[in-house]
């Protein structure tokens, strides 16, 4: 390097700078877990969520040792042993009466019941939670990336830019979400995939840009903003250097949020039917109402409440984890 | 000279989620009437913990483990809720560090001082609660009529001449002044130190003044007290403190400010930093940096003495210095 | 003035240097008033030595700072810098890559300790980022670079310090934190922005002494910006001062001190509070309060609280910047 000084080299071994962040890294995620776990509320969202995650992984695992493809499957499977669809759960206590069938039935059969086309109910609802989560998943990935980039540019370059993505933001904050997907989904053929990323879009130029370029604008008045420019750097590295960086935990909670708004909206669509998808719990309560049987009456709970429920719950638990890192993002809600 | 307030081995703790923070350790001090005494000492050496303790307003967290403040014959760490009312603003006053927030911005400056009258002085209207504002202003030296604007209509002097005067409002014996011009220029902090000690005067106040910037303090105190790591190293009037500064901190914070007047001297640093009061030093709280510390420094907290026959009893005269090697007859 | 050759003394020349804000307009309408936070100001800093920018709140000292290092472009005016390599270069002028490569030549400290830092970063990636930045040498040396500063500013041993984050060191450390990180690419001069205000009393010491150390073993010279008077005596062997976006007074620091000419500059001098009960002061009075400089009227600057001001002063343009004498410049009618 060519500098004026001279000063005399330290010969020391030093950890290669790679493991050296490693190391930091594990160190933050520890001390954001410590704060993180204070919260009763952000531990059962987690718990919640693992025991999601493995209803997802138990699927396969069942379907390849413990129940066969015929019966089981969660679209096209079908009891011939039971001659009355939909069945209630097999471990009822007046199951024989209470079910039709051509012979005895474990009572492990069909621990939630069949749907009106025969299908088990559990396996239905353990094979959706994959794509769910898919949905989710993508959804809020596509969201983080639009807002955080869209806040951060907008807040730092301001004027014409920042006009056009705010007015952006405000027009998709004025449409209702529910009906413009409703549109949308009519006028092309919606897949899962494609609701993810609709969604992603939807949510991430409208109201999450907002609150993350006005933090951006918070941090872009920095000095430690003001310094880097002075060594010399341009715009692309302050944003992604220093900007984006501070923004993530923010966007990281916006993801979270964001799969709860996109598992919900998926429920919504299956429920009317406008999504090309084979099998989620939307789908599972949209089979009940076309039936006839949705709201019917107490005897078919098992058609309308483990789907129910189990969007209830995965969106739950996603909200209550964004609300327990409010505490790891925002520094003056720790506790002393 | 009579005695107004007496601190007696105030010991005060925060706690936190790593522990306890010993802020505040067995600090005595006396005030008698008219008397101002200027508590100087670096960012977390307790004095603005002093500060909320004599109005009894320290965060949940922050708990009195010892000691008495005795004011007219009653403790004010004993106190109930409807007693500190008594005493609050119309015995003790305090004008807060970053006055600027300290006013509300929804609501007049005159609106903000007739709260602190009403709930202080019962059974004063409107009206009169208006005389006295005005009075109050010209006395700190605004016009009246600003009474009715709002605080952002205020530069950042007349914000603080505004909280002096809702300080003296309720014409308290005792005014706690907790850095009052950091924020501003030297021009305006110049005129308002000026009139806070006239003030002081006219009104027969005492004032305990806090700040780190001796500058102020020397100019501003009767007395000076040198706190260091929630302990009051030395005590005394103003003049000895700078011809005779007996506790090793205090000689060397003296030769640490740099002056207008006078040589061009050599500052002198002070090595290390104040130490971490999770985890006080044992003994002596200074000796780490100290460069006259001996084991007996190391193991034994000194007790605050009096020196050249000061009286135990009264600490409103005389120089006390806590230090098992206290400097003798030097002068800078 | 014109571009001239300087004597080899000189390392900064600055003339006629303005910076004008708008008032009011927006995207779409044109600004009614201007202001002038800092109006046609002219000094130089010499190669070794340190000039103290002093003024109260307002008076544009920390927007000329911010046009040395071109974190403001200027409206006006010229910054000449004279570079051992590359000759002279007006600093108001280059663009793009020019102008990164000059960043080189000039640094600056921030005054908030707290916000000078990315919280997010570590002290090494902190300091290097000027290296990266410019793409000055490989990991290795660039490693070695940042230990060595390190030491130098008194984080030793450096390994400890290197991998913290800014939340776990004092204020007066993160201050030597930012001054490693403007010295490791070398700089001409600094631009120190109060470096030291919010810094303990007992820590500011240490932290100047320290500044005044690495310019002598860096050979960089300091354009130090602060309120505090005392301050730049113990910094400074020059010092300007400003007021209301003008220079007003300019010269020797103990002559300054000793000898005020501008009535301001005397008024200044006489509130500054003195650690020692024994001195007695007296204030120079001057009334009101500073005010912003939104189209100011022609005359000098001063004129509404000066207590010398009479007809002339009200009635002429807002004086020149004059020699009196050994250097001692003076913008004042009444001298």
């Amino acid at each position: 390097m060519s500098v004026r000084t001279n000063i005399p080299p330290i010969n020391q071994m030093r950890m290669p700078l790679w493991q050296v962040r490693v190391r930091l890294a594990w160190k933050a995620l520890k001390g954001s877990w410590a704060l993180f776990s204070e919260n009763p509320v952000g531990l059962v969202g987690i718990g919640l969520i693992v025991f999601f995650g493995l209803m997802a992984i138990l699927h396969p695992i069942l379907m390849a040792t413990v129940w066969g493809k015929a019966v089981y499957d969660p679209i096209i499977g079908y009891d011939i042993d039971i001659i009355v669809h939909p069945s209630p759960p097999t471990w009822i206590p007046n199951a024989s009466t209470e079910i039709v069938s051509l012979g005895p039935i474990s009572p492990f059969r069909h621990i939630l019941g069949t749907d009106p086309l025969g299908r088990d109910v559990l396996s239905q609802l353990m094979y959706s939670t994959q794509s769910e989560f898919a949905l989710g998943i993508m959804a809020s990935l596509v969201t983080v990336l639009i807002a955080t980039t869209v806040g951060a540019v907008s807040a730092y370059y301001g004027g014409v830019v920042d006009m056009i993505f705010m007015r952006i933001a405000d027009v998709i904050l004025m449409l209702p979400f529910i009906p413009i997907l409703i549109v949308l989904s009519a006028m092309f053929d919606f897949q899962m995939i494609h609701l993810a990323v609709v969604y992603g879009i939807l949510a991430g130029f409208g109201g999450n840009t907002i609150v993350i370029k006005s933090q951006a604008l918070a941090v872009k008045v920095k000095a430690y903003i003001e310094a880097a420019r002075v060594a010399g750097g341009n715009d692309w590295h302050i944003i992604f250097t220093h900007l984006v960086p501070n923004l993530l935990p923010l966007s990281f909670l916006f993801m979270m949020v964001t799969v709860t708004g996109a598992v919900f909206a998926e429920a919504v669509l299956s429920f009317f039917g406008l999504v090309n998808i084979r099998m989620s719990w939307g789908i599972m309560i949209q089979i009940t109402q076309a039936a006839g049987y949705l709201l019917v009456s107490w005897k078919y709970w098992y058609l309308m409440f483990p789907a129910g429920l189990a969007i209830s719950l995965l969106c739950s638990a996603f909200y209550l984890v964004g609300r327990a890192m409010d505490a790891v993002v925002n520094p003056r809600l720790r506790k002393r | 000279m009579s005695l107004l307030l007496s601190v007696h081995d105030l010991t005060m703790h925060y706690a936190t989620r790593k522990g306890e923070v010993s802020a505040v350790d067995n600090v005595c001090f006396d005030l008698a009437k008219g008397q101002s005494l200027g508590l100087v000492g670096e960012s977390g050496c307790g004095k603005t913990s002093i500060a909320f303790a004599l109005m009894r307003l320290l965060p949940e967290n922050g708990l009195i483990k010892n000691g008495y403040i005795m004011l007219d014959g009653k403790d004010i760490v004993a106190m109930d809720y409807s007693e500190l009312l008594k005493v609050r603003w119309r015995k003790i006053a305090m004008v807060f560090q970053a006055a600027m927030n300290a006013l509300n911005p929804v609501y007049t400056v005159g609106q903000q001082i007739t709260e602190a009258l009403e709930l202080h002085l019962s059974n004063i209207s409107p009206a009169q609660a208006r005389e006295r504002i005005a009075i109050l202003f010209e006395l700190v030296g605004l016009d009246p009529v600003l009474m009715d604007r709002y605080p952002h209509e205020f530069s950042g002097g007349m914000r603080q001449r505004a909280v002096i005067a809702m300080a003296l409002s309720c014409s308290p014996d005792i005014i706690i002044a907790d850095e009052p011009t950091t924020a501003l220029d030297v021009i305006v902090q110049d005129r308002i130190l000026k009139r806070v000690r006239e003030l002081q005067r006219e009104l027969n106040m005492a004032m305990i003044y806090i700040s780190h910037d001796i500058a102020v303090i020397a100019e501003v105190s009767d007395r000076i007290g040198v706190m260091y790591a929630g302990r009051m190293a030395e005590m005394a009037e103003s003049a000895d403190i700078f011809d005779r500064p007996m506790h090793p901190y205090t000689y060397a914070l003296m030769g640490a400010f740099p002056s207008i007047k006078g040589k061009r001297r050599d500052l002198k640093t002070l090595p290390g930093e104040p130490p971490d009061l999770l985890d006080p030093p044992s003994g002596c709280r200074f000796h780490p940096r100290c460069p006259y510390a001996t084991d007996v420094c190391r193991e034994k907290q000194p007790d605050f003495m009096p020196v050249n026959g000061a009286s135990r009893a009264d600490l409103t005269h005389g120089h006390y210095v806590a230090c098992w090697h206290p400097m003798q007859g030097v002068t800078l | 003035m014109t571009q001239t050759t300087y004597t080899d003394g000189t390392l900064v020349q600055v003339e006629g240097l303005k910076k004008h804000f708008p008032v009011g307009g927006g995207l779409f309408k044109r600004a009614k008033s201007q202001i002038y936070a800092v109006d046609d100001v002219n000094f130089s800093i010499q190669k070794g030595k340190s000039l103290g920018l002093v003024g109260e709140s307002g008076c544009g000292k920390t927007t000329t700072g911010k046009m040395l290092t071109r974190l403001y472009d200027p409206t006006g005016g010229h910054i000449y810098l004279n570079d051992m390599e590359l000759g002279q270069v007006d600093l108001a002028e280059v663009k793009g890559m020019q102008l990164k490569t000059f960043r080189r030549r000039v640094q600056m400290i921030f005054q908030d300790p707290y916000e000078s830092l990315n919280p997010r970063r570590t002290i090494f990636d902190t300091v290097v980022e000027p290296l990266v930045v410019q793409g000055l040498g490989d990991l290795v040396e660039r490693e070695e670079r940042v230990a060595n500063l390190l030491e130098l500013v008194g984080m030793t041993p450096a390994d400890t310090f290197m991998f913290r984050f800014p939340h776990e060191l004092s204020g007066g450390q993160r201050q030597r934190v930012a001054i490693a990180r403007a010295l490791i690419i070398d700089p001409a001069f600094i631009v120190a922005d109060e470096p030291t205000s919010m810094l303990d009393v007992s820590i500011r010491i240490g932290v100047m002494q320290l500044m005044q150390e690495l310019a002598d073993r860096f050979a960089v010279s300091y354009l130090y910006i602060t309120h505090d008077l005392a301050v730049a005596r113990y910094m400074c062997q020059d010092i300007a001062v400003m007021y209301l976006g003008k220079l007003v007074e300019m010269a020797e620091t103990e002559e300054l001190l000793a000898h005020p000419l501008h009535p301001y500059t005397q008024a200044l001098i006489s509130a500054v509070p003195i650690p020692d009960p024994r001195l007695q002061r007296e204030t120079i009075e001057i009334k009101g309060g500073v005010a912003q400089p939104i189209d100011p009227p022609p005359h000098c600057r001063f004129y509404d609280r000066c207590p010398f001001a009479d007809d002339f002063c009200r009635d002429n343009d807002h004086p020149l910047l004059e020699d009196k004498g050994d250097g001692h410049m003076v913008a004042c009618h009444k001298v």
